[in-house]
């Protein structure tokens, strides 16, 4: 075994004191992706914050049919502004977000006592317009049910009837519930870095030594060829569980200056924590680090190699995607799937749940296994005289 | 010392290397000569056991590199064309980094490479990283790299290529040391001059054959010609390939 940590301690020397590998493979992901969702929540939730609380001027078309609507919507602070020409393209043109229109029959039906009809005009596929939308219709749901009540109560009913349910919201969410909500990135950047991180060492070692015309005399060693792969493939995976760590704790240390704004929920990652998702991520690590080295091999030069794992990055990111986007409830069966266990695990375990240890031990294990499986087979490699030589 | 009988190797339909047999002995320099594509590479991977010959046995101090691969690799030492060393590491740790993998001790590699630093001259590079060494610095290391666990079989090819004068005569030296010390070594080149100037034996090989084998008198003396490099054009049959 003495060759394997030769070979490890040589590649993880080498790639080091490569400075631009080195940043991109272990500082690039714990800098970048904490500040990403950082960041990005923070824009977000301030973004929200502003568009609830800044003055809401609205243009209206026909204010003079419902002069007491209008009154109304003034007192709750929004500005009413003259009726453009064309509604319609002041909307799509996005000069306003959106525009009231009460129609000539506004007076008549509401005098009758009929539903009286009035448009809101908006684009809901403009997401920003989405704010403005709600604040207007539930001002004039309120007014709606004002008036109907006084309606109602003039003719000696109580309005109450008028009310035969009341549906109530009771919330089991916790505040570190809340919290991995805002987190729902995590799974991903995590997969991502197991491959991210070792990526350029797999590369480096296996294709870089074929093109730099190092690997013909390496293999002239008396160390067995499977000791050379599997140290650079311990290698590829040091870098990848090194990467992981350091964006952990980064994500650990830039959380408490995530902006929770009125969401009010907690957000930490403790060390048993970050324990506990090393211990899922892990073996994707490995998983990646065999994977990565078996493809580079097989491949003639950095290039070659390089637009390889342009695909394989998609590995980890289908399976967050779908995830992320498609939530499902965890089950048994679904431990057994590789890269897409693991987000639901980080998921459960964020969230503060308990994880049965047996699905624990179905994903990491299983992934585990296979991981070695493709290792084993990539030990085998370098046996073969069409890999070394590249078929020349 | 080396002794091959009746080799080939084939990659589909190309037959690079045809029923060769020779030696190569030990306390001699044996040059492998032969037009670019002639099988010299290929027959130096089947010595090395990077390749596995088709047929015909291969026999280096008695042992077979197919079977014995890992004990061969500890008597040999290979100087390739292209040095492939790691440009981020130091002389010193291009060398250890081999010595480790050949499991020698801490100590021992240090005081091995001591000894061949002096003896190559290359103190004054040992320590800094081979990013941007010359021609010259890279073959010494390459060179120091091979040597390091001190094989009794030597093989070098193209060890003069890109390398000035007074490096190159050095090198000669330093060749003409190891066949006075009693290794094998194999040359593997182009360059006429230095077949002259070192070999002992000459062996020729063309389109995957022996063109010829023996000492440079016998070689003058069969071709009919006055040097080595007219012996060549005309034991191979033809001029092309020198070009090539």
């Amino acid at each position: 075994m003495k060759g394997l940590w030769t070979v490890f301690r040589k590649e993880v020397v080498e790639n080091l004191r490569d400075r631009r590998a080195a940043f991109n493979s272990l500082l690039l992901g714990p800098i970048l992706f904490p500040f990403l969702i950082i960041g990005m929540s923070y824009l977000s939730i301030s973004k929200q914050e502003e568009r609830a609380e800044e003055t809401l001027e609205l243009p209206v078309v026909g204010a003079e049919h419902a002069p007491n609507l209008l009154g109304f919507l003034e007192q709750q602070g929004v500005v009413i502004l003259d009726a453009p020409e064309d509604p319609e393209q002041v909307v799509r043109d996005q000069a306003s977000p959106l525009v009231l229109r009460i129609p000539p029959e506004f007076p008549e039906q509401w005098r009758a006592g009929e539903p009286a009809l009035v448009e809101v005009i908006a684009d809901p596929s403009r997401r920003e317009s989405n704010i403005p939308m709600t604040r207007v219709k539930s001002m004039l749901a309120g007014y709606g049910q004002q008036i109907g009540a006084q309606r109602l109560q003039l003719r000696g009913v109580s309005p109450s009837l008028a009310s035969p349910l009341v549906p109530k919201d009771v919330d089991l969410s916790t505040p570190q519930s809340r919290g991995a909500l805002a987190l729902i990135f995590l799974p991903y950047f995590l997969m991502i870095t197991a491959f991210t991180g070792g990526m350029h060492l797999a590369i480096d070692s296996t294709a870089g030594e074929k093109e730099r015309k190092s690997l013909e005399p390496l293999l002239l060693n008396p160390a067995p060829r499977w000791q050379i792969m599997t140290g650079k493939m311990v290698a590829t995976a040091a870098f990848a569980l090194a990467s992981l760590m350091l964006t952990l704790l980064s994500f650990r240390l830039a959380l408490p200056y995530m902006p929770t704004g009125a969401l009010g929920f907690e957000l930490e990652l403790g060390l048993g924590m970050i324990g506990k998702l090393l211990l899922v991520v892990g073996p994707v690590a490995i998983l990646a680090a065999a994977l990565l080295t078996l493809l580079a091999t097989f491949a003639k030069g950095f290039r070659e190699a390089q637009s390889y794992m342009g695909l394989v990055i998609f590995i980890p990111m289908i399976p967050s995607l779908i995830f992320m986007s498609n939530p499902v409830k965890p089950e048994a069966w679904m431990m057994a799937i590789p890269m897409f266990s693991q987000n639901l695990l980080i998921a459960e375990f964020m969230r503060g749940e308990l994880v049965p240890t047996a699905w624990l031990l179905i994903a990491s294990g299983g992934t585990l296994v296979l991981g070695l499986l493709m290792a084993a087979f990539a030990a085998t490699l370098f046996n073969r005289p069409k890999v070394i030589f590249g078929g020349g | 010392m080396i002794e091959v009988s009746h080799l080939s190797k084939s990659f589909g339909d190309v037959k690079a290397v045809r029923d060769i047999s020779f030696q190569m002995r030990d306390g001699e320099i044996t040059g492998l000569l032969g037009p670019n594509g002639a099988g010299k590479t290929t027959t130096l991977r089947m010595l090395y056991s990077l390749l596995p010959p088709d047929q015909g046995t291969i026999r280096i101090d008695g042992m077979d590199p197919v079977t014995d691969a890992l004990e061969i690799k500890r008597t040999l030492g290979v100087v390739p064309d292209s040095r492939g060393l790691y440009k981020r590491l130091t002389a010193r740790e291009n060398i250890a980094y081999y010595g480790e993998l050949h499991g020698m001790g801490k100590a021992r590699i240090q005081e091995r490479i001591e000894s061949l630093a002096t003896t190559l001259n290359m103190q004054d590079f040992i320590d800094r990283r081979t990013d941007g060494f010359s021609q010259g610095q890279q073959v010494k290391v390459a060179i120091a790299r091979a040597m390091v666990h001190g094989p009794q079989t030597v093989m070098l090819d193209e060890p003069s290529n890109g390398l000035d004068v007074m490096t190159t005569r050095a090198l000669r030296r330093f060749i003409l040391d190891l066949k006075g010390a009693g290794h094998s070594v194999v040359l593997s080149t182009h360059i006429m001059q230095e077949v002259a100037a070192l070999c002992d034996r000459i062996i020729i090989i063309a389109k995957g054959r022996i063109a010829a084998d023996g000492t440079q008198a016998e070689l003058l003396e069969r071709s009919g010609e006055q040097n080595i490099e007219e012996a060549f054009v005309k034991l191979i049959g033809s001029d092309e390939g020198l070009l090539a």
